[in-house]
């Protein structure tokens, strides 16, 4: 009990030390973005050091940031939520090439657009569809972003074979692989996805209009006009245009669209970075090279992934065991309360309840930071299946150790304690390290609600690098070695509880103690 | 070693008008009576069904009686319709008056029920050290001495998966002892047993009768309860048919149920 009670201390130390902020002079403008945001908007700098972020937008927020006399402090949100996290304050503004339609404006008011412009036609070269317009596309697999302006724009064309993605690396992979007939995407986007892809080839007019607008909270005009003003002054003394002129994406419908017809002033160094690092092939070494610099992400986002994991598994064999005592030995009133949890909480996704517990219960007035959110929502769920494992392995400890108690004058608070479930922890060992296992990998959905854990850097890199199989095999591997050591532990902790039950004198003979016909433990 | 009946002090055990039905309503108990005196070394014999498992069991308090009274070594539980009416902490007075019992009581299983995730020494010191609080280096010289009692001196740091169902037997008994009982009961404790192994069992319960502890058995060793019992009583279908001596009982049965059991067991017994 003892050592468990000094790993609980050191476990929250470690989370004090995580998250005190450092303090700043400037007020702090926290800003929301998808940091899979991709290129151009938001990535990993590719042959940096030290892996940070880069992207168009990072440079008009810091732009703006430095007007408006503040800090950014960015708050990485997945791209469905920036809305939702924005109106549950996580953040006071988003950015994250959100567009200004009028379904986002229900729900926030936008600053002036910052960025106009069109959707794009991406198909395989020489066309073999004979695509050149949203016309064109019915009948064909199209694939998109999902939930965009274009899904939408696809939806209303009455193309019935959309194809949706979550990154537009995969979109544009697909249609190389043959599995897609077109694209359709934000046109930055297609220029940096798939301009420099020799398969691939731009057909037809730009389509339809978008607008990248800041959101902000409803009401929240105070901060809506310091934007706003800031914004102005970023366009007026050509800052925002120099930004575009970087990373070419000064377009005719920009120059249109700002009134500005003159040249550029800026060579698109930023663009051309990128392109650059496109064009490179790698050696073997540089490869390797390249994987050993991801190890200090990866292992900050390893760190992050344990420590939601090993939470949520403290709370969830808690609760389990109070669960499963209460369900078997409670009264039927209590008993009853159990078994519905159990029941429900098992009965639902997981994700939802995570949602749930980090956009829904600040309803009522429950706010929870991301990291604890996680816990708490994997904890409770998995609580679920851990009552139940140890439901089993209370049953599986005959009546009459619990008689055997009893008669001894044991009360039955007493005979569970020290004599059923004792017994019962080694038949639910296995499951439970199963379950522990499971969590570890489940707690990727964490990453749903701002936390940056292995799967998102993960995702991060792979959309960086266009690089999904090597990356991949990495992360399989170190959420592998993650596990690992629980997995011994837990053998190892069978086996002598094992020793105990079926007792050593095997091992005296010099004998396989765990070879014997029949028996549980081999 | 065979002592009177009938002896002038107050009895241990008082058993009176003890009723207890299955959960279906089938009777089990219809109404057992008995003194047992202190000292006493009692068995119970009886076909199967006959209730004498249930009888032991209610004596411990490992099932709940109907109505009736027991009262051992002071201790008394007791329950009637009355009584659940009238009282609305009736429940929870009752068990507690079990609870109460069950530490005067010594029982023995059958199956032995010893604690398989305990060592030998560690199965009769757990009791007293969590319901007496009684010290462990305490706990440990006299959990030591129980086990040179029965015999198993060198058992102590033994699992008990790694012995017979007689060396098992026997701690079980040393395990009972441990909370020191005003009664010890054994339900069927040789049955389990290889025939070779039941003598090491009953030799530990005939020291113990040597001791002056009051014993109640229920057993199917008719030799065993012949010879090594104060009496025996005889029971069928829920009730207790004849208490009477031994060798009386054997061979001049007064009831004509008495009388058919013993005709089955004729070429058992011999």
């Amino acid at each position: 009990m003892k050592r468990v009670r000094l790993l609980l201390c050191a476990i929250i130390a470690l989370f004090v030390c995580a998250f005190s902020a450092s303090a700043e002079d400037k007020p702090v403008l926290k800003w929301g973005g998808d940091s899979e945001g991709n290129v151009p908007y938001m990535f990993m700098e590719p042959d940096s050091e030290n892996k940070h972020m880069i992207g168009f937008e990072i440079d008009i927020v810091n732009a703006l940031a430095e007007r408006m006399g503040m800090t950014p402090q960015f708050v990485h949100n997945g791209w469905d939520n920036l809305i939702p996290g924005l109106n549950l304050g996580l953040y006071d503004i988003a950015l994250s090439g959100l567009e200004i339609t009028p379904e986002h404006q229900e729900e926030v008011d936008f600053s002036l657009p910052y960025y106009k412009t069109f959707l794009q036609l991406v198909v395989q070269k020489g066309n073999p569809a004979k695509i050149n317009s949203l016309e064109d596309c019915v009948g064909k697999r199209v694939g998109t972003l999902k939930q965009s302006y274009a899904f939408f724009q696809l939806v209303e064309a009455g193309v019935d074979e959309i194809r949706t993605y979550d990154n537009e690396i995969n979109a544009y992979q697909d249609m190389a692989h043959d599995r897609l007939d077109a694209v359709l995407m934000d046109s930055p986007i297609a220029i940096f996805y798939a301009g420099f892809n020799t398969d691939l080839e731009f057909v037809g007019k730009p389509i339809g209009e978008i607008l990248y607008g800041i959101p902000v909270r409803k009401g929240n005009s105070e901060l809506l006009d310091k934007l706003n003003k800031a914004l102005v002054s970023i366009r007026d003394d050509g800052t925002l245009r120099g930004i575009y002129d970087r990373w070419n994406m000064w377009t005719p419908v920009m120059a249109d669209f700002f009134h500005d017809e003159t040249p550029a002033k800026f060579g698109p160094d930023r663009f051309n970075a990128w392109a650059e690092y496109q064009r490179k092939g790698l050696t073997w070494k540089q490869r390797f090279d390249r994987y050993v610099s991801f190890l200090p992400t990866f292992g900050k986002a390893s760190i992050v992934t344990l420590k939601v994991s090993v939470c949520a598994m403290a709370l969830a064999i808690a609760l389990g065991l109070i669960l499963a005592v209460t369900r078997l030995f409670a009264p039927k009133f209590l008993s009853r309360i159990a078994t519905g949890y159990i029941e429900v909480v098992r009965g639902t996704p997981v994700l939802i309840q995570l949602f749930f517990i980090f956009y829904g219960l600040p309803n009522i007035g429950l706010k929870l930071t991301p990291f604890w959110a996680g816990v708490i929502g994997l904890g409770i769920n998995y609580a679920a299946y851990e009552a139940e494992n140890y439901r089993a392995g209370l049953m599986a400890v005959p009546r009459a150790q619990m008689e055997g108690a009893l008669a001894l004058g044991m009360t039955k608070r007493e005979a569970l304690r020290y004599v059923v479930i004792p017994q019962a922890v080694r038949v639910s060992l296995p499951p439970v390290t199963n379950d522990f296992i499971s969590l570890l990998k489940d707690s990727s959905l964490v990453s749903m609600i701002t936390l940056i854990d292995l799967t998102k850097a993960y995702g991060q890199l792979a959309n960086t690098y266009y690089d999904y199989f090597g990356i991949g095999i990495m992360v399989a591997i170190i959420y592998f070695l993650i596990g690992l050591p629980f997995v011994r532990l837990a053998r190892y902790t069978e086996r002598r509880l094992a020793v105990a039950i079926q007792g050593n004198r095997g091992s005296k003979h010099g004998r396989d103690t765990t070879l014997r016909p029949a028996s549980y433990h081999n | 070693m065979r002592r009177k009946l009938n002896k002038a002090a107050v009895p241990l055990i008082q058993v009176k008008d003890l009723r207890k039905s299955y959960e279906d309503g089938a009777p089990v108990l219809k109404g057992v009576s008995i003194n047992i005196e202190e000292g006493d070394l009692v068995s119970i014999i009886g076909p199967s069904g006959c209730g004498k498992s249930t009888f032991l069991r209610c004596l411990n308090c490992l099932e709940y009686i109907d109505s009736g009274t027991i009262t051992i070594a002071g201790v008394t539980v007791s329950r009637s319709v009355e009584d659940e009416e009238q009282d609305r902490d009736f429940d929870k007075k009752f068990l507690e008056a079990c609870h109460k019992m069950r530490q005067e009581v010594g029982m023995v299983f059958q199956s032995f029920n010893l604690f398989p995730h305990k060592t030998v020494l560690e199965n009769i010191m757990l009791a007293p050290m969590v319901v007496k609080h009684v010290k462990e280096d305490v706990a440990r010289k006299t959990g030591i001495e129980l086990l040179a009692k029965v015999g198993l001196a060198d058992f102590a740091d033994k699992y008990p998966a790694t012995m017979s169902g007689g060396q098992t037997q026997r701690a079980a008994i040393a395990r009972a002892l441990a909370m020191n009982p005003k009664v010890m009961l054994y339900d069927e404790p040789t049955s389990a047993l290889d025939p070779e192994l039941v003598g090491e069992v009953l030799q530990v319960m005939k020291n113990l009768d040597q001791e002056g502890m009051t014993q109640v058995i229920v057993t199917h060793q008719m030799k065993f309860a012949r010879d090594a019992s104060d009496y025996i009583v005889f029971m069928h279908g829920g009730e207790i048919v004849e208490k009477e001596d031994g060798d009386v009982l054997f061979t001049q049965p007064k009831d004509e149920r008495t009388k058919n059991f013993l005709r089955h067991l004729n070429g058992v017994i011999a």
